[in-house]
């Protein structure tokens, strides 16, 4: 069984989910081969074979080279597997050759069971395990779903691909970064957090009030950002902070994979949500089953009056 | 301007979910549908583009027609999607929707645009239930068209598109690119509107057409499921029910014990 891993670069680095893949693809029992397009000076520690394409010259993160870069590598190696992250990169450019390929595909991958493939379903309520029918299957792998045990390690035998240049309907004008501007939440010892099940804009204050009572900072998920209802600097998750509080108080908040992967190393959670399904409950040390709106309040008063 | 968006229906995320006795489905009985939430900022993006293009007399006329593959139920979002300012609706009455896999759903929209000559296609990055994040990408494909995905920013400037996909972290890459093109789009492109009660009444009197899927061009099946199942609670915390001011106590007093936060 063989496996080609497509590995990351981005501004000038390896991105750790490459070393994630390379433990995926040993899980499945497969040797691999990697593609990247990355800095041939600086490549990714592993021990195998790298076809390397020059990221100076084909951009970092343009979809249609990066397709034609990697079509040509796969139609070279044939493998059993295409193994990308189930990332903004991944998500992006697995379909794109598993259309060319004719190879089934299976997204955000989170476990191998027995030849078959574990992905989250229902924003992560359920799981779904699926099987491809195909002789080539194209894997997007969720990140932080394999425990690594090893450090990655080894000089890659390195290939260099392309050298012509590659047609593109497509411009890259230039990334954009993140303000780094206001609450730096990664220092609070203390974290409350509001979720959506907090109803309205209104109710912001209240959680407001149940952070100043335990003394901690206020922060979010992303539907309460991008409402408007805070501001971005206080979201928590993949495409906000990364956070290990003390203490991680999630109000109304489902759970989802992307805001978990940005709370779930707090020292201690506890959930307050009406859905005792909620996923939340996979990471909360003590799950309230109550209203956010009245449980807030109720808990506000009496750390107060403490 | 011709310009498709696609729409899928999914199940209220808050909703008990209970496995059904074929195992890879869930009890449909009784359970609350809604639209999408990332295709919510499709629509509104498709139904931006044609607010700005109005009154612009050097482009044709601006007609925006919302797809959608599922059961009869489905309507219902179609219906939403009118009333949020969609020309035209479609509905492609699929009964197998349960067993689908994205290659066959991107087969079906795809060989319904194929001879329509849209300039726009709008999808969500992924769907709430599957979140594949496949089917607006494979259209592109199958289409020949050119696809940005993951979008947070959307212009369009006679047939330039600069768009702002988003990456990782909160990074984001800007792209210039032309029509046609289909964008996947990400939460927070745009703040989606309200229906209000005569847009409601207006969209009524819509077109909206239904295609039985069996008879359009589909690909095969290439991704089954096997099951569907609840995932094992891993380290389940404790978990505190009952009277509100009794859960808070016991709240405070396991804070007290268990972190150092709370005096
Ligand atoms: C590429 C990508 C990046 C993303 N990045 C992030 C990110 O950085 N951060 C992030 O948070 N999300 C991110 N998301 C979005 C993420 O997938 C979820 O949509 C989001 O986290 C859900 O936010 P929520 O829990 O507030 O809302 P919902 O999922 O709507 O959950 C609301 C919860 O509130 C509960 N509830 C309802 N009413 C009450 C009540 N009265 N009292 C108590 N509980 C109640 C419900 O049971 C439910 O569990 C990203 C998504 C994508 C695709």
């Amino acid at each position: 069984m063989k496996a080609l891993i497509v590995g990351e670069y981005r501004n000038g680095e390896t991105l750790e989910c490459t070393y994630e893949l390379i433990a995926f693809a040993k899980k499945l029992g497969a040797e691999t081969a990697m593609f990247m397009v990355g800095g041939q000076d600086d490549p990714p520690k592993y021990d195998g074979k790298l076809y390397m394409a020059d990221s100076a010259k084909y951009g970092e993160v343009n979809p249609d080279v990066h397709t034609k870069l990697l079509l040509d590598v796969a139609h070279q190696e044939n493998p059993d597997y295409v193994i990308l992250s189930h990332s903004s990169y991944g998500w992006d450019l697995a379909p794109r050759i598993s259309f060319d390929l004719k190879a089934g595909q299976v997204s955000e991958v989170v476990d191998i069971d027995d030849g078959s493939f574990v992905l989250p379903a229902f924003n992560g309520k359920l799981h779904r395990k699926v099987t491809s029918k195909t002789g080539i299957t194209v894997v997007t792998v969720q990140s932080g779903s394999l425990n690594m045990t090893e450090q990655p390690s080894g000089t890659p035998e390195m290939t260099l691909v392309g050298g012509e240049d590659i047609e593109t309907g497509m411009e890259f004008t230039g990334y954009e970064e993140v303000e780094s501007a206001g609450a730096d939440l990664t220092k609070a010892d203390v974290i409350v957090s509001a979720g959506r099940g907090i109803g309205k804009q209104d109710n912001i204050s209240v959680i407001q009030e149940l952070a100043d009572a335990i003394g901690g900072e206020l922060a979010a998920t992303r539907p309460v950002v991008d409402a408007g209802w805070t501001d971005h600097s206080r979201q928590v998750g993949t495409s906000g902070q990364t956070v290990s509080p003390k203490l991680y108080v999630a109000c109304g908040i489902s759970g989802a994979i992307q805001h978990l992967a940005g709370m779930k190393k707090s020292e201690f959670i506890v959930a307050i949500n009406t859905d005792i399904d909620a996923p939340i409950g996979e990471v909360a040390d003590v799950f309230v089953v109550a209203d956010i709106k009245q449980f807030a309040p109720a808990l506000s008063a009496k750390l107060k009056r403490a | 301007m011709e310009i498709l968006v696609c729409v899928k229906q999914v199940p209220d995320m808050e909703s008990k979910f209970n496995i059904d006795t074929s195992g890879t489905w869930y009890d449909e009985t009784d359970l609350a549908y809604r639209m999408n939430e990332y295709d919510e900022f499709a629509v509104e993006q498709a139904v931006l583009v044609k607010e700005k293009l109005r009154g612009d007399t050097s482009v044709a006329d601006t007609s925006v027609t919302v797809l959608s593959i599922g059961p009869e139920r489905v309507k219902d979002v179609i219906k939403k999607a009118l009333s949020m300012g969609c020309d035209r609706g479609v509905h492609i009455k699929d009964e197998q929707y349960q067993a689908r896999d994205p290659m066959e759903n991107a087969s079906i929209i795809a060989s319904f645009a194929k001879d329509k000559g849209f300039d726009l296609i709008f999808t969500g990055l992924q769907s709430q239930d599957r979140g594949s994040a496949q089917t607006g990408i494979i259209v592109a494909r199958v289409l020949e068209m050119r696809c940005v995905t993951t979008v947070v920013g959307f212009e369009l400037e006679n047939d330039v598109i600069t768009a702002k996909r988003e990456l990782d972290g909160g990074l984001k890459a800007g792209f210039r690119t032309r029509t046609p093109a289909v964008i996947t789009c990400q939460m927070g492109l745009n703040k989606p509107r309200y229906p209000t009660l005569p847009n409601i009444i207006k969209a009524k009197k819509k077109e909206l057409t239904t295609i039985e899927a069996d008879t359009m061009a589909t690909a095969e099946r290439m991704v089954e499921t096997d099951a569907l199942f609840h995932p094992e609670k891993k380290g389940a915390g404790l978990v505190l029910e009952g009277e509100i001011n009794d859960q808070a106590d016991k709240l405070i007093s396991i804070l007290r014990e268990k972190t150092g936060v709370i005096k």
